[in-house]
């Protein structure tokens, strides 16, 4: 075996776990100095670095592959179907699609950018990086994963390392917080929001856990590329299934499991979680919680929902959808009534992730393979789905940006206050192009990033279902109004901050601190603000591979 | 060189140029003046260029066979041809529902550029005036300050180096540090005008790159994209000043709140447009111009659908391609500021003088008749073709054009802010355009939108000198000891008069422009634009006529009232005593603009018209504008013949307006700036309510701001805040309970049996132990009280059972 076939067999499980080990070795440095410090933060950096340049390598084979990749059924790239857990039948399967495929690198790059952001921890920075690195081994895991259970290890893992960010490294509390709780109040510190976040998501996944188990157990294996037409095709069978019969067992998990992704997109009405821990959250925890957590949720319903469960999708579908359109209006509206600069972005989020699960629904309707329709209704979910993948990604990019931007202020002035800020384009001119640039691109202008993806979701979802259901259509409509209010919270967040006469306030806050981003500081943002760029002005090559996967999953 | 690599090139150096300013200018406002006019410049050659390519090959002849190129974008699914792209509403199965199946591209979305007769009008007049605004810019933007909030906490010393931050020039060390006090108590301090303006000049880069990429769009979304890159330039630029405010006036709106109006407002109509955009693209699965403004299968097919499929809503008569067509023209309604989306505009003026021209003349308001006139096949479907009358959009865009060209006229004879003035003029000119592509006046419209183009820019450039030579007056008063209020407005008309002598280059250049604005007969442009629209009107659609003309009355009237406020009679404030010349880049770019006001009017004459007709078109069939232009459709529009009521209505509102309202303002100026305008006299109250422009900002501020930021504070408070959440608190609190329900069942009941066993062995034991006396006759007792029981037990089970 040479070299390059050891690599090729083993890219995805370098990629997972490389992150893994090097924590691990951070674990082994120490840690009694500055320069100590320093070291364990390179050796970080660095080894976030290594699957940022194994997924570069994934992508340049996964494009030059003789066979296309376009299918984990059909077509897996880079298999791995090892032993795992015999007695269940569950195994150690990994393989990528062009669905994933984005996903990971996007994973990839934040990961590196948001450790740059977080260059300033100065506290237990060992344990700190460690768990970050953890973090990325959890994200990768569900995006290489084939297998449902291992799906769910690492859907699960995930959360420990962001619980631990948020509740220790979060934002400072208030320091009569827990005199305040402990009269009874509800004080909304790290510790709340970690808190919320863990229970809320471990609740919702209790669900999917019982699904996963039913259905590897009715089915025999976990596998999901088996699962996707096994578990469909499902008539019969013994026990519960002949009990309650087939469809209602189906229509039970495909709720859980639904419920259990809604809460991580998240979905409307789940979402409250998201404000109060994106706001707590470390700037990194912020951008990476922005950035890939929310997706995982998302690619859950693409990878997992709409292929296992096609019926009950089409069911449920019109409900997805104006869900979606209440994330995506609501979001916007109680984004816009922010005075919290990150409360305001972390809102933000809950309005572009609805565009997501708009897409999702309309697709959802037409069905896994087009089973509920043809013709115009599969075309438009063709283009819907691939608006669905670039506007995740493209999401992640910009609320990460998004996330950092607001960063960089706090860091210095320890306000998220908007009211405490004005002026800073004129004493900080670079952060102010960065912030506005970015801000642009989450407020959707043409020629940068989220424009495209939105465009497409629009253009796709709106004639879905012609002639039989006009729910779509009008929830398209109506998201239009979502669309308007982007707008408004975003000049809102640009006026209070970056406008207007300079507010002496955060200048006294930040300390005699300049305002102005560093370098380390403009490294980190600049090559999200040229992925902003290049992805709006020239999406061909990213969404040629999330099309190839897409056309052959509504086929 | 490749003609088709050249259109690629047109819009790219003004993009680079944005780039390159933000990126490496540091502040450095020579590098940025360079970089940015020269790649002006760069694009302008460029475009001449093609110009004179296109006009090589000819108007037929680049109509029928455009010059195109693209490149594939977005490679979505594998757009089946399908021809069952059944469009959302339309219910039932009519005739001709299906949309050719040639119509639809198999390989994805492709991006590209073209050049056709209607374009290549925009490529003659876009570069020209953008070049000129730059040059101009570059000189206005080179002093000057404003007043700004000085907040609390920002002591003398701050103020200071903020300003040496900004690389002040030595001669604003008079005004920079004096902090003044206004009279709503807040603390004031001048600002230099100029701190921003390698920033400025990197904006308006992008401007104009937005501007050329929709201009060079082959398809609706590339125009989308160069659309909103207009409005967020303009955005940015109407609140370029962003630190600005007005002493004394603290409820005057500041620049970047009109910035934010005026993205908010034309994305509201832009969100609409995209509605639109998705459904023309869901319907015929293609933007490109070509394949579905070109296509006669596509055009049938969009007008044979009904919309509403409702048959209760069918007398409407309007189709599925008449409803697209109402949605992208909400686009132009939000873009062009008609009615009743126009509020934005005049307070986009709060922006730097060459962004007002930038924004209304040359570039983002023509956008939206750009938009009009390329969609016209699809506008006008159902329109001619022996079909007596017009389809309702065509209704509704005519209707909508005439009012608002006679509703913005009436606000503008009673506004005093010289640039307020040119705002609603412009709004108004715009109505003209849009009622004239509603009534189907397709020449005249892209003829008066590029005559209007060109004397619009000039109109505004020479306010903006205007207000530089008073602002400097102003300065030049305050050294030679004169005081002026802190609210002095060099804006405000009533503080000018007697600017002709003063600075003649401005004045002569601006008559010239006011001539033209007021279609001042045979000699400018605007006479033959205007007289072509009313033409049309004349033939199509009398109403519109009547309207249009009352509004051309209006134009000229408040044209000449401008004139005489500030040029005629003896200037009213010591400023205007004061002012002088603004110098060779900023006079410069008014004379070019001046010649093209007079002489461009020329191309587009009516061939019956006595003497000018046959000098300028010998061709009978039409003007060479006419003959150019109209190629581009695929039917080119018919010569109406020329009425003699038309044009003599056209001469005498021109002269007559002109003529009263010098007789008003000429004859008798203004006497100081607190004298009463003599319409007010004439008018009261209704004097009030247009000055008040109808309280239409007070109206949507109380229909729509207000509630939206209530709704937004009850969905975050009560929905988030107060009931999702209070609905997982109180889950988390049950849970809790439930929780401590089952620690006091586990220590009460279960430990507390163990315990309690335990205990209570324990207690039993205790309390036994004292059984325990250790004296034998006790214990003696006890035996032989067991023994006496346990044998009476015994008896009793053996003998009585």
């Amino acid at each position: 075996m040479t070299f390059e076939e050891f690599l090729r067999q083993s890219i995805l499980t370098l990629i997972t776990f490389v992150p893994f080990l090097g924590g691990g070795i951070l674990m082994l440095l120490p840690e009694k100095n500055n320069t100590h410090k320093n070291i364990i933060r390179w050796a970080a950096l660095l080894f976030s670095l290594i699957p940022l340049g194994l997924s570069i390598l994934l992508w340049i084979w996964f494009v030059q592959s003789p066979e296309p990749c376009n299918s984990i059924v059909a077509n897996p790239c880079f298999e791995v179907d090892w032993r795992w857990f015999p007695a269940i039948n569950a195994r150690y399967h990994l393989g990528v699609d062009g669905i994933s495929l984005p996903l990971i690198l996007l994973t990839a790059i934040l990961t590196p950018l948001a450790i740059l952001m977080s260059w300033d921890i100065d506290d237990r920075v060992k344990v700190y990086m460690g768990l970050f690195l953890t973090l990325e081994m959890g994200m990768m895991g569900v995006f290489v994963s084939l297998d449902l259970l291992l799906w769910f290890v690492f859907y699960e893992f995930g959360l420990v390392p962001m619980y631990l960010l948020i509740n220790q490294w979060g934002s400072e509390p208030p320091p009569d917080a827990e005199e305040r709780r402990a009269q009874g109040e509800i004080v909304r510190d790290r510790r709340y929001a970690s808190v919320k976040f863990m229970i809320y998501t471990i609740a919702a996944s209790v669900g999917m856990l019982l699904s996963i188990a039913f259905i590897g157990g009715v089915a025999g294996t976990f596998s999901i590329p088996d699962l996707t037409t096994l578990w469909p095709a499902l008539e019969g069978g013994t026990g519960v299934l002949a009990e309650v019969g087939v469809p209602v067992v189906k229509t039970v998990t495909f709720i859980l499991m639904t419920v259990a992704f809604a809460v991580k997109v998240p979905l409307w009405p789940f979402h409250t979680w998201l404000p109060d821990a994106h706001t707590e959250a470390p700037t990194a925890g912020s951008m990476i919680l922005a950035g890939v957590l929310l997706k995982l949720g998302a690619y859950g319903f693409i990878r997992i929902i709409l292929p296992l469960f096609p019926e009950q999708a089409h069911v449920f579908a019109p409900v997805l959808a104006v869900l979606a359109m209440l994330a995506i209006v609501l979001g916007a509206y109680a984004s816009f009534a922010q005075t919290d600069f990150k409360r305001l972005v972390a809102y933000s989020s809950v309005n572009h992730m609805g565009f997501v699960m708009l897409a999702i629904a309309a697709a959802a309707w037409v069905g896994y393979g087009s089973a509920f329709a043809e013709g115009a209704n599969r075309t438009s979910a063709i283009i819907a789905m691939n608006g669905a993948v670039l506007q995740m990604v493209n999401h992640g990019i910009s609320a990460a940006a998004m996330f950092a931007c607001v960063g960089m202020l706090y860091h210095r002035t320890h306000t998220r206050d908007l009211t405490k800020y004005g002026g800073v384009w004129a004493i900080a001119p670079a952060y102010g192009f960065v912030m506005g640039f970015t801000a642009m691109a989450s407020l959707g202008l043409p020629g940068l990033n989220g424009f495209v993806s939105e465009f497409m979701v629009v253009r796709g979802v709106f004639p879905i279902g012609a002639g039989e259901t006009a729910i779509f259509t009008l929830m398209v409509i109506i998201s239009m109004l979502g669309l308007l209010f982007t707008g408004a919270y975003v000049l809102k967040a640009l006026r209070n901050v970056l406008q207007g006469p300079v507010n002496p306030e955060a200048v006294e806050l930040a300390h005699g601190h300049p305002l102005e981003m560093n370098i380390r500081e403009g490294i980190a943002m600049a090559p999200l603000l040229v992925l902003m760029l290049v992805l709006g002005v020239y999406p061909f090559w990213l969404v040629e591979i999330i099309n190839s996967t897409i056309t052959v999953m509504w086929s | 060189m490749n003609i088709e690599i050249l259109l690629w090139l047109i819009p790219l150096p003004p993009l680079l140029a944005f780039f390159i300013i933000m990126l490496f200018s540091r502040g450095n406002k020579v590098f940025a003046d360079v970089v940015s006019i020269g790649a002006m410049v760069g694009t302008w050659v460029l475009s001449l260029i093609v110009l004179f390519t296109a006009l090589g090959i000819g108007g037929s002849e680049l109509g029928k066979h455009p010059i195109e190129s693209s490149i594939e974008w977005l490679p979505i699914g594998e757009m089946l041809s399908t021809g069952e792209a059944a469009p959302e509403p339309a219910e039932g199965t009519e005739e001709g529902r299906e949309i050719p199946a040639n119509a639809v591209t198999e390989e994805g979305f492709r991006m590209g550029v073209i050049l056709d007769p209607l374009n290549t009008v925009l490529i003659f007049f876009v570069p020209l005036t953008a070049t000129m605004i730059f040059i101009y810019a570059s000189g206005y933007m080179g002093t000057g300050h404003y007043w700004t909030l000085v907040l609390e906490g920002e002591d003398h010393h701050d103020a200071d180096q903020h300003d040496e931050d900004h690389d002040v020039e030595a001669h604003h060390d008079d005004h920079g540090h004096h902090t003044v006090v206004d009279d709503a108590g807040r603390t004031i301090a001048h600002t230099d005008a100029t701190k921003w303006k390698a920033r400025f000049m990197g904006i308006i880069s992008l401007f104009a790159g937005g501007m050329l990429l929709l201009t060079m769009a082959d398809n609706l979304l590339l125009l989308f994209m160069g659309w909103e890159i207009m409005g967020l330039c303009s955005y940015l630029l109407i609140g370029f000043w962003n630190d600005r405010i007005y002493p004394n006036e603290p409820g005057r709106i500041t620049p970047p709140f009109a910035g934010i109006k005026a993205f908010m407002t034309t994305r509201a109509a832009d969100v609409v447009m995209l509605i639109g955009i998705a459904w023309l693209y869901s319907v015929t699965g293609t933007l490109s111009y070509r394949e579905i403004l070109y296509n006669e299968e596509v055009l049938h097919a969009l007008e044979a659908m009904a919309f509403p499929a409702n048959p209760l809503l069918a007398p409407l008569g309007l189709s599925i391609g008449g409803a697209i067509a109402l949605l992208l023209f909400t686009g132009t309604v939000g873009k062009s500021a008609q009615f009743p989306l126009h509020t934005w505009l005049p307070d986009a003026m709060e922006g730097p003088t060459p962004v007002s021209a930038m924004i209304h003349a040359a570039t983002m308001v023509s956008a939206g008749i750009y938009l009009l006139l390329r969609f016209f096949p699809l506008i006008s479907l159902g329109w001619g073709h022996g079909v007596e009358g017009f389809p309702l959009q065509m209704q509704i865009i005519a209707g909508v054009g005439a009012f608002t060209a006679l509703f913005a006229a009436t606000i503008a004879i009673a506004q005093n802010d010289i640039k307020k003035v040119l705002a609603y003029s412009t709004i108004s000119q715009l109505g003209f355009m849009v009622a004239a592509v509603g009534i189907g006046a397709y020449i005249a419209a892209a003829f008066h939108l590029m005559t209007h183009a060109v004397f619009k820019a000039l109109l505004f450039m020479g306010s903006g000198s205007v207000i530089h030579a008073v602002e400097h007056g102003a300065e030049h008063a305050e050294h030679h000891g004169h005081h002026l209020p802190i609210d002095f407005d060099p804006q405000d008309m009533r503080n000018m008069g007697g600017l002709l002598t003063r600075l003649p280059i401005t004045a002569w250049t601006f008559i010239i422009g006011g001539a033209a604005l007021s279609g001042f007969p045979f000699i400018t442009a605007g006479f033959w634009s205007k007289d072509e629209i009313l033409l049309d009107a004349w033939h199509e659609a009398p109403i519109v006529f009547w309207v249009l003309a009352i509004a051309a009355f209006l134009t000229a009237f408040y044209t000449a009232r401008q004139i005489a406020m500030t040029f005629l009679g003896e200037p009213r404030t010591v400023a205007a005593e004061e002012a002088g010349p603004t110098g060779f880049r900023m006079e410069f770019p008014l004379i070019v603009l001046a010649v093209g006001a007079v002489l461009l009017g020329y191309i587009g004459v009516h061939p019956e018209m006595p003497v000018f007709g046959p000098i300028f078109s010998p061709d009978p069939e039409g003007s060479p504008f006419k003959l150019f232009v109209g190629k581009t459709l695929l039917e080119s529009p018919e010569l109406l013949a020329l009425e003699a009521p038309s044009v003599i209505t056209s001469i005498i509102v021109a002269l007559g307006g002109l003529a009263v309202g010098l007789l008003v303002y000429g004859l008798r100026p203004l006497q100081s700036p607190d004298s009463t305008d003599p319409l007010k006299r004439l008018l009261g109250p209704v004097h009030t309510l247009l000055a008040n422009k109808y309280y239409m900002d007070e109206l949507y501020d109380a229909v729509f701001v207000r509630p939206a930021q209530a709704i937004a504070v009850f969905i975050f408070l009560v929905l988030d805040r107060g009931i999702i959440d209070n609905l997982i608190h109180s889950i988390a609190r049950f849970t809790e309970w439930v929780g401590f329900r089952n620690k006091d069942f586990d220590t009460e009941i279960i430990n507390g049996f163990g315990d309690r066993f335990a205990r209570s062995v324990a207690q039993t034991g205790q309390q036994l132990k004292y059984s325990q006396t250790g004296r034998i006759q006790q214990y003696l007792v006890v035996v032989a009280t067991g023994v006496i029981l346990l044998f009476g037990v015994f008896l009793y089970t053996i003998f009585l059972r």
